[in-house]
């Protein structure tokens, strides 16, 4: 049934960013080096884009490298480089004694989860074939005037409560993170 | 899938047949080469007008005025050992040059170069591709070269390619800001993220240009911002010779070295013709009408305005000294994003009614006066110990405090 639905070239588009994504994202944890690690998770974030371009959601894609691979994941970079790369940091000291099991049983509870709901409820993965039921998104540029008129009209409080949390959480980061170079200056006099 | 591709180029109208595929093929391989012929000329073109400016002679030796002087310097790094430091990270030494090299070809492809013209029946845009996104492509392409460098500077295992990785990345991030702003400023105006619907709102005549329609200050922030995005002088703290060796490449030698250079030279000829592009009406100018070579007229308008700017950036270089690193920070960060914010917001309100733009323009005045007022007492209180204001997060112990109270009275 399902193959009769796609044709060839979809599903080849979508086996290749399904297999960037997966890679990256398994990179991502199975990297020794930091810096490796972050470069998987921007082939990761390529795979997504690929997708998005895939489901004719051109502006998403953009959006999605100018602020996941091009901006943040940067930041993860310069704060990696500024603490320094421990190159062969070691992962076989446990800092906390036994969250390994933990952390095993929450993956398992959070997989199961995730599968649980993939299979019975509609809402978490949209209609099953957008071209049989459901709106397709329009194409073109016609797609960032559809997306621009979600988010200002029917989103609108959603996208200004975030804008507001961003705003307070990088005011708040500011604050914390500041030294007052003045004090100093008197601290090393006193 | 036929009309989504009409939407994109009028190329595909009539569907995708053989004579299509070869057209757009062909499109990719003259805007390539076009490209390559172009940075060898950019590069002669540099060392040529740098040598006048400075009353050298420059290269001399290959070709009439030495204008194959490139190529010679190509065959040379290509002939020469290929390096690769014993501290290098070998994967990610190697995968940094094409970080670069890749989003530089691949801006290049959004521009358009010219009008449309007709061949064997088919409308063909002169820009290599047309993608609904448009101008967005840029950004995100230069979103990734910022990869090439810091991953370059870090992965050379040395002290100063690091240093200048990391000074590249705090300074590309930070005016990419007022980069998307300034170009938000162009969309609203037109309405279209495509760059052949911004070059073709602007096609009326020069006070349709959006340098002028905008007003003068997003094309000067814009100017500012991408010659910073370039790591051009007078924003070259990244490759700042007298405190870095080389830079970020200082590591890297043969092929690849080259590979940064020509990619650094193809995005100071890609971010020119994104300017012209963007805010002096990309192809648009007087067109004569005589037959069959009228489509010719657009393309020279074209190139006369991008070597302009090119030309501009070689001038920067002769004439202006380099940034300090914290000079560069604050231009950035306290004038260039507060500027094209307001700007925009401006623009925004014009374009609704104009009541509701004189309307931003007093409420960005207010803000204005309120962020001086900050700058000014913000910077008190960085200089000088008698600050009203009680210390930002470290928290001193109340002894502490008093210790420097009393300490301010002795003095």
């Amino acid at each position: 049934m399902i193959a009769t639905a796609y044709a060839i070239p979809d599903v080849l588009v979508f086996l290749t960013s399904a297999l960037l994504i997966l890679v990256g994202a398994v990179g991502v944890l199975a990297m020794r080096n930091p810096v490796h690690s972050a470069l998987s998770l921007i082939m990761a974030l390529f795979g997504v884009a690929v997708a998005f371009v895939a489901q004719s959601a051109d502006f998403l894609a953009a959006v999605q490298i100018i602020v996941y691979a091009g901006a943040i994941v940067v930041l993860f970079l310069f704060v990696i480089m500024f603490l320094g790369v421990d190159r062969t940091e070691t992962v076989r000291v446990e800092p906390l004694v036994g969250q390994r099991v933990f952390a095993g049983a929450g993956v398992l509870v959070t997989v199961a989860g995730l599968i649980t709901l993939f299979a019975r409820s509609h809402w978490v993965t949209g209609a099953i074939a957008v071209s049989s039921s459901g709106q397709p998104l329009s194409t073109g540029s016609a797609n960032v005037t559809q997306l621009g008129t979600a988010v200002f009209t029917t989103y609108l409080f959603a996208f200004e409560a975030t804008a507001a949390l961003l705003i307070v959480a990088v005011v708040g980061a500011v604050l914390l993170a500041r030294r007052e170079r003045a004090v100093d200056a008197e601290g090393s006099q006193s | 899938m036929t009309s989504w591709l009409a939407s994109v180029d009028p190329l595909f109208a009539h569907g995708v047949t053989w004579a299509v595929v070869i057209i757009v093929i062909a499109k990719v391989f003259v805007g390539f080469a076009a490209l390559m012929v172009s940075v060898m000329l950019m590069i002669w073109f540099e060392r040529k007008a740098i040598s006048d400016m400075q009353s050298r002679i420059g290269p001399q030796r290959w070709g009439p005025f030495g204008i194959l002087q490139t190529l010679a310097d190509g065959v040379k790094l290509f002939f020469k050992e290929d390096l690769l430091p014993a501290e290098a990270d070998r994967f990610t030494f190697k995968l940094a040059p094409y970080l670069v090299l890749i989003p530089a070809l691949i801006t290049f492809s959004i521009v358009p170069i010219g009008g449309t013209v007709v061949i064997a029946g088919h409308p063909v845009l002169l820009q290599v591709a047309n993608p609904p996104i448009g101008i967005l492509l840029m950004l995100a392409m230069s979103g990734i070269s910022v990869y090439g460098v810091i991953l370059a500077g870090w992965s050379s295992g040395s002290k100063y390619p690091l240093m200048s990785a990391v000074r590249a990345s705090a300074q590309m991030i930070s005016y990419e800001a007022a980069l998307g702003m300034t170009i938000v400023t162009v969309v609203l105006a037109t309405g279209s993220l495509s760059t052949h619907d911004i070059v073709m709102a602007q096609s009326h005549g020069i006070w349709h240009w959006n340098l002028i329609r905008l007003g003068i200050v997003p094309f000067v922030v814009f100017l500012i911002a991408i010659t910073a995005e370039l790591n051009r002088p007078p924003f070259d703290v990244v490759e700042a010779e007298s405190e870095l060796v080389g830079g970020f490449h200082t590591e890297y030698a043969s092929l690849r070295f080259a590979l940064f250079f020509l990619a650094e030279f193809m995005n100071t000829i890609t971010m020119s013709a994104i300017i012209v592009t963007l805010f002096l009406g990309g192809p648009a100018g007087w067109v004569p009408n005589i037959p069959h070579v009228r489509w010719v007229f657009p393309i020279l308008w074209f190139l006369i305005k991008t070597v302009g700017f090119a030309f501009g950036y070689i001038w920067f270089r002769a004439a202006l000294p380099r940034l300090r690193y914290d000079q560069l920070m604050n231009l950035g960060w306290k004038r260039l994003i507060p500027l094209s914010l307001g700007w925009m917001l401006i623009v925004a309100g014009f374009l609704i009614r104009p009541s509701w733009g004189f309307l931003m323009a007093a409420l960005v005045i207010l803000a204005w006066t309120v962020l001086t007022r900050a700058y000014t007492l913000g910077q008190g209180r960085e200089e000088s110990i008698d600050s009203i204001l009680p210390t930002v997060g470290e928290r001193p112990l109340p002894g502490r405090v008093l210790r420097a109270w009393t300490d301010r009275e002795k003095d």
